[in-house]
């Protein structure tokens, strides 16, 4: 995962360049509106950073017990559920969650939801979100076409 | 994170005022607890060591309150397939063939001082905190499943399914090794496990939760007045849990 989180700092830093008008009808991802007050880092900040802040927090929590961390996935989603029509938080099955914004723009396959939730605390993931991990395990189940349409590929040279 | 920020630091504050409302200090680094339980842990202390106390006299044969708190708590419970579903916690019921007789108890992870598990784990994933609390580092752990075949105590699964659901406080996925945590995060909120309140709750108080390094602890005066033993005592790893009454 780490390299994974590495190469995703990579190119958020590559995308940067091109988030310019924060891709609503211009080039870039569409990013779901949050709620709550705006990050005081910046929205650039956190999108250089997001993954680092984790990662400390994540080692600080595990290995010290120090559990109360700003910077959490849960405490992401406070402000960061996207939700679908009928208002309820999309998971990260779901290309409208708010991290696959960006890393499908990016083409980056983060492993986070394997272990955590991707949704809010007591909002239900549904089977299909687990059904997406088969990308992850070929072998579980997912199939040359699940991959190509998820990667958003017009055509599978065979 | 900003508007989590602000609550955390609240929650903080909440969480140290309660402490010392609830526990008298008698001299540094000796505390009263007025109400049982922990001082909220502001971290792991390298000055505890945290056990349990099973008196397998009092446990149920027909209870399984410890295992059913255990799976709401850390929600594990099983996809209904025997052969895979992970176990952090299951009762075990052991027959005198002689007389018959026959004693039930809950056994988990028991928090080795020198656990097997961490020794042969190839990544560094199984760790022992420094207040004894033996956990993986998920993110870490490539599930080569060696600190399974190490355990003597079958404490550890495998999770060889996809995982929904899971709580914020207890991230677990496929791939990985896990077992019982002492609840941890309870823990280093100054709560006590999930299933020693249910054991309580049901009525049986067979589970003392406590710290070990702490001569005035409700576990320790319990281990000094009476006799209590470890599983598999001759393997030396000097668990956290004991048991009375087997
Ligand atoms: S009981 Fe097993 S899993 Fe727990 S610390 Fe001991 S060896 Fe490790
Ligand atoms: S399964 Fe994970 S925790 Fe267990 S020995 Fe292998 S790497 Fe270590």
């Amino acid at each position: 995962m780490r390299a994974s989180l590495l190469m995703a700092g990579l190119i958020a830093m590559l995308a940067s360049a091109i988030w310019a008008g924060e891709g609503q009808g211009g080039y870039g991802p569409v990013i779901p509106e949050a709620t709550g007050e705006a990050h005081p880092e910046g929205n650039d900040y956190m999108r250089r950073w997001h993954m680092s802040m984790m990662r400390h927090d994540r080692d600080v929590t595990i290995y010290e017990g120090k559990r109360e961390q700003n910077a959490s996935l849960g405490g992401c989603f406070e402000c960061h559920a996207a939700k679908d029509e009928t208002g309820t938080p999309v998971t990260y099955a779901d290309e409208r969650h708010f991290c696959r914004s960006c890393h499908d723009y990016v083409a980056v396959k983060v492993d986070c939801f394997d272990c955590h939730r991707s949704t809010p605390e007591g909002v239900e993931e549904p089977a299909a979100h687990a059904a997406l991990g088969g990308l992850l395990f070929p072998a579980l189940g997912a199939d040359v076409g699940a991959l190509v349409a998820y990667l958003g590929a017009r055509e599978v040279g065979q | 994170m900003s508007c989590g920020a602000k609550k955390d630091v609240s929650r903080r504050d909440f969480l140290r005022s309660g402490a010392s409302l609830a526990t008298l200090q008698l001299a540094p680094g000796v505390t009263l607890m007025a109400f049982g339980g922990s001082e909220a842990q502001a971290a792991a202390d390298a000055g505890k060591r945290w056990g349990l106390l099973i008196d397998a006299s009092k446990c149920a044969p027909d209870c399984n309150a410890c295992i059913t708190a255990c799976q709401d708590e850390n929600g594990w419970k099983g996809g209904g397939n025997a052969e895979t579903d992970v176990q952090w916690i299951r009762k075990v019921t052991l027959k005198d063939k002689s007389s018959g007789r026959e004693t039930s108890l809950p056994v988990m992870c028991q928090h080795c001082e020198s656990p097997p598990c961490v020794d042969v784990c190839p990544t560094g994933a199984s760790f022992k905190r420094k207040d004894g609390i033996v956990l993986v580092d998920k993110h870490i752990c490539i599930g080569c499943r060696y600190c399974m075949m190490a355990c003597p105590f079958k404490a550890r699964s495998f999770v060889h399914e996809r995982v929904t659901n899971q709580k914020t406080h207890a991230p677990r996925g496929i791939g990985t090794v896990e077992s019982c945590t002492l609840c941890v995060h309870r823990v280093d909120e100054g709560r006590i496990p999930a299933c020693v309140e249910a054991c309580e709750a049901a009525g049986h108080g067979a589970m003392v939760f406590g710290d070990l390094l702490d001569p005035e602890s409700e576990i320790s005066r319990r281990l000094a007045a009476y006799p209590s033993v470890a599983l598999r005592p001759d393997l030396d790893l000097n668990p956290g849990v004991r048991y009375r009454e087997i």
